[in-house]
């Protein structure tokens, strides 16, 4: 259990770090950030790259800029920044806050960072879930230039994306929801802090007593979070009600190709779906409730 | 991979005392504080982030010391189990453990006791609720846990007290 030997890299700069990476990343370098996936991978020696290049010391990259419409996070913005509800404007601080809490473990959310998750691109990341339904720009960087792709063209698959060897994810933004969206996320694991084997995070606005501009979306159900289009088309135009949820769940489970392994099967996946979905939802309209009164 | 990786001088305070060691970058923080400064209270159980045994606090953070690089630490302070009773007389955490029976075969309690100095340092009037959630972050094959917890949340009264009567 210990991780095989590295050169290690501690640069002072941005520049400095990505010209460490294109020299290295033919041979596998690898950027180390929060390290709560990266170091066990390397313990268990799944991975094993000849050379680390450790982005901590970097000044200015756990900046967080808040305009009017959306959110940038650097790379080193940290899982336990959202342990305090008021750490982004509301409603993003508030459910991003309650999104943090199903992350892992409280030590690991002290050092695991938001676009380490979007890097490592877990299927159970519930910061790519929260990419995926706020149309995130995620940002990569390389020694070469810059380029910004949305999580529909970034995601791959299990842990795999369409960033090149050579690129650091550097930042995401995200779009602010309007004040007074409802949201719900609900998350679904066998033990307090594993890797959820479902989870669904929705946001509606109440138009005229009707949804609209319904966003959601699913992780760990797929190889990868994304939006539920289908789902998304059922609520909007219709008045809340457990009837129109019960509806966009079953939408969301014909149109779901899930993953299946050793103890959970995709037919059990596909029902979580829709289980987790309506919690999602029923979270969403007890908060509309909750604000009307 | 043939080529012999050099190691590199760090230089940390542990418990308040300032330690310069060279460490091969490989070298886990939790190996580095047990093999390098020997202070062997930091245990080191599965050695990939899951059990919680090699919790310490960093720059008043508590982490896992075994999902960290003692290269990493260079310039950090650090607090380990040692640094938690002052001479003889044990910290407020410490005597609670030993008056709830929060402890069994020991093996978890270093990890414990810095996770929970951790969560009352970060915040002193954390909510019973939320201290009970922290626990889950570390595993206890003994106790069963309700101990623990008793011994965590009488702490954190006791430590509410202290600081309204100062």
């Amino acid at each position: 259990m210990k991780p095989a030997p590295f050169a290690y890299h501690k640069p002072q700069s941005l520049d400095e770090a990505l010209a460490l990476l294109s020299e290295g990343a033919e041979e596998g370098a690898l950027i180390l950030a929060g390290g709560q996936s990266l170091v066990p991978m390397m313990a268990l020696r799944v991975a094993y790259p000849p050379a680390l290049i450790d982005i901590n010391g970097i000044a200015g990259l756990d900046a967080v800029e808040v305009s009017g419409t959306r959110v940038r996070l650097g790379a080193t913005v940290r899982h336990a920044a959202f342990h305090d509800p008021g750490f982004l404007p509301e409603p993003l601080g508030p459910m991003l806050h309650a999104v943090a809490e199903n992350i892992a473990h409280y030590p690991i959310r002290q050092r695991g960072t938001f676009c380490g998750s979007l890097a490592h691109a877990d299927p159970s990341s519930e910061w790519c879930l929260v990419a995926s339904v706020l149309d995130a720009e995620i940002e990569l960087r390389s020694a070469g230039g810059e380029r910004r792709l949305r999580p529909a063209d970034y995601f791959e698959g299990p842990m795999m994306t369409l960033r090149e060897p050579d690129e650091m994810l550097v930042g995401v933004t995200l779009a602010r929801p309007a004040p007074g969206t409802c949201w719900g996320f609900y998350e679904f694991n066998r033990r307090a802090g594993d890797f959820a084997l479902g989870m669904a995070l929705v946001l509606y606005e109440i138009e005229d007593g009707v949804i609209a501009n319904a966003r959601l979306g699913l992780g760990g159900i797929e190889e990868h979070p994304r939006r539920i289009a289908t789902a998304e088309a059922v609520l909007n135009g219709r008045a809340p009600d457990e009837a129109v949820f019960a509806e966009a769940a079953e939408a969301a489970m014909a149109e779901v190709e899930p993953m299946s392994d050793a103890t959970t099967s995709a037919d059990y996946r596909r029902d979580l779906a829709g289980t987790v979905l309506r919690r999602a939802l029923a979270a969403a309209s007890r908060r509309t409730t909750h604000e009307a009164a | 991979m043939t080529e012999t990786i050099a190691k590199t001088e760090i230089s940390f305070t542990v418990n308040g005392r300032p330690r310069t060691v060279t460490v091969e970058p490989r070298k886990t923080l939790a190996d580095t504080l047990r093999e390098d400064c020997g202070l062997t209270g930091t245990h080191v159980g599965c050695e990939h982030g899951v059990c919680g045994a090699c919790t310490v606090l960093v720059d008043g953070k508590a982490v896992r010391s075994c999902l960290m690089f003692g290269a990493q630490a260079d310039g950090a302070e650090i607090r380990t189990v040692e640094g938690l009773a002052e001479g003889e007389a044990l910290a407020p955490l410490q005597e609670a453990f030993i008056r709830n029976h929060a402890l069994q075969c020991g093996f978890c309690t270093p990890g414990f006791l810095m996770l929970i100095t951790g969560a009352l340092d970060e915040n002193p009037d954390i909510r019973d609720e939320e201290l009970t959630e922290i626990l889950s972050s570390n595993l206890c094959r003994c106790t069963g846990y309700r101990n623990i917890i008793r011994a965590a949340i009488e702490t954190a009264e006791t430590l509410r007290r202290s600081r309204g009567a100062a």
